[in-house]
């Protein structure tokens, strides 16, 4: 007997970790299906593209610092690349190689998070989770060698990175490296061998390859879906293309494959660092750039293949001291798109899930 | 590597379907008649060979006489990319064609170039604020808004 029901609308959330209080979802719903779906952002209100055109070039780093703040380095390191493009600014090599550590570092730290937390969305609570921020922290202790700091990092400068390596680093990381594919391969039997897990996991929230293309994903949740597309390949920063990695794709693009993505992400970037760390040159860190940059008349946009997805800054200069417009393409936004295609069709406890296998962080969402 | 397409090449193919759609081109871009837009975008996603399926972004400068909207487009099936740019004059009712029916992911970001600056893209389907409440007075990244 079909039962007779009457859509109506719910507020869904906050439900997710990294959506701390200003994120929710407008549901209608008709019974426990999901007919429609409205992302709702809240209300931060930093400012940053309005802050950024009253600062000067180098004094938008921190501001970067906190748009993702789980993964500050890549941001940080977006950010530079535009500001060296616009202005012409050569790189010292050692930078480079320092800048691509730190960045694939700071890729398995912001990935070891949204893993933890998409098992947590599936009701795994605090194991796996505590298991993944086991081994952040020494991702950590690496970051707090080089800067000082634990969350925002604030390494990467215009032309560089701000000092050199200190002389325990290169042992530290070795130890890491070492010990890391082991525990990877404990999350990968935290997920492979739990039925439960598999039950609620695969075949949910399914995103074709023409949809996710569609709506401009990208990264983890883009290649999820089967598209062989990463930006440190296509169109190479820093000096990626000296590293031999692969990039994994999944088949369906579900919460699996995105699941899986992110755990075979973490393998590949191990595997670029021990070889950053075997060619790290010698030399300086830094090239002699003043603080108060002063780029042409002209516009510029650097893209890199963050945690989330192609994250961009594009910058308008007018010669001044300050951008003329600072617009960042955060892949956390864009890749939300997305959700009403996954979650259309499936059930309220599975939204849940379709949204924590996106992985946002409404840091990064605000204006 | 990403390529990065003559501008001038593509609008010469441009001109020969739909002329006087360009006011502008140079290396980097070309800059295309608001309402020529949508005919301009389309001929860049089906034109075999070029393929732009996929949009990067969106965003839009104030340039107090005018504003200027950004597209930076990519074909991930042949690795090569384009920007094109439109201007709008009206700066008390700046209206523009939606390019959601061509690419989703356009969705979201009209939506913030409507909130932050102002403009509005007819065609959109949920043409609304995004960050701001409705009701907020003024469009925050205007140059002129303090």
């Amino acid at each position: 007997m079909a039962l007779k029901t009457e859509p109506f609308v719910l507020n869904m959330g906050p439900v997710h970790p990294s959506t701390h209080g200003v994120f929710r979802m407008r549901a209608t719903l008709d019974g426990e299906v999901v007919v429609d779906i409205e992302p709702v952002f809240g209300y931060l209100h930093r400012g940053v593209e309005k802050l950024a055109e009253q600062r000067t070039y180098t004094g938008i780093i921190p501001l970067t610092d906190r748009l993702d703040y789980i993964s500050s380095m890549n941001n940080n390191h977006a950010y530079v690349l535009a500001v060296e493009k616009l202005a012409g600014i050569k790189v010292p090599e050692r930078a480079e190689y320092l800048r691509v550590i730190m960045a694939e570092l700071q890729r398995i730290a912001a990935f070891l998070i949204a893993v933890g937390s998409f098992l947590n969305d599936c009701g795994a609570y605090f194991t796996p989770f505590l298991y993944m921020f086991r081994e952040r922290e020494r991702i950590i202790d690496l970051f707090e060698m080089v800067s000082g700091q634990r969350l925002t990092y604030n390494y990467m400068r215009v032309g560089g990175v701000s000092q050199d390596i200190p002389r325990e680093f290169l042992p530290a990381l070795r130890k890491f490296l070492a010990r890391m594919p082991r525990f990877i391969d404990e999350y990968d039997r935290l997920l492979m061998q739990n039925e439960i897990l598999l039950a609620r996991a695969k075949g949910v929230g399914i995103l074709t390859k023409e949809q996710a293309i569609n709506c401009s994903a990208s990264g983890p949740v883009l290649r999820a879906s089967g598209v062989k597309w990463d930006i440190r390949q296509a169109d190479p920063y820093s000096v990626y293309d000296r590293f031999d990695f692969d990039i994994p794709t999944g088949t369906v693009g579900d919460c699996y494959d995105r699941y899986r993505q992110r755990v075979e992400e973490m393998r590949q970037s191990l595997r670029i660092i021990k070889q950053a760390m075997e060619q790290l040159p010698p030399g300086p860190v830094k090239s002699d750039v003043s603080h108060l940059v002063r780029p042409p008349i002209g516009e510029a946009y650097a893209r890199i293949e963050a945690p989330k997805g192609e994250l961009g800054f594009y910058l308008v200069s007018d010669n001044s001291i300050a951008p003329y417009r600072c617009h960042i393409r955060p892949p956390s936004l864009i890749n939300l798109t997305a959700l009403r295609d996954m979650v259309r069709g499936w059930k309220v406890a599975d939204v849940i899930i379709i949204f924590g296998s996106i992985d946002i962080t409404v840091g990064e969402i605000d204006r | 590597m990403t390529v990065a397409l003559s501008s001038k090449e593509i609008a010469g193919q441009i001109e020969e379907k739909s002329p006087e759609s360009i006011i502008e081109s140079s290396q980097d871009y070309l800059v295309v008649k608001p309402d020529s837009l949508l005919a301009v975008a389309t001929f860049l996603k089906d034109t075999p060979g070029l393929d732009f399926n996929y949009l990067n972004f969106i965003t839009a400068i104030d340039y107090y006489d005018h504003f200027e909207v950004v597209y930076q487009l990519t074909s991930l099936e042949h690795n090569h990319s384009l920007v094109i740019k439109t201007r709008c004059y009206d700066r008390e009712n700046p209206v523009l064609p939606s390019v959601v029916s061509l690419w989703q992911g356009a969705d979201f970001q009209e939506r913030e170039i409507y909130d932050l600056m102002g403009i509005r893209f007819e065609g959109h389907p949920n043409m609304k604020r995004i960050f701001l409440w409705e009701g907020f007075p003024g469009h925050p990244l205007r140059k002129d808004y303090w």
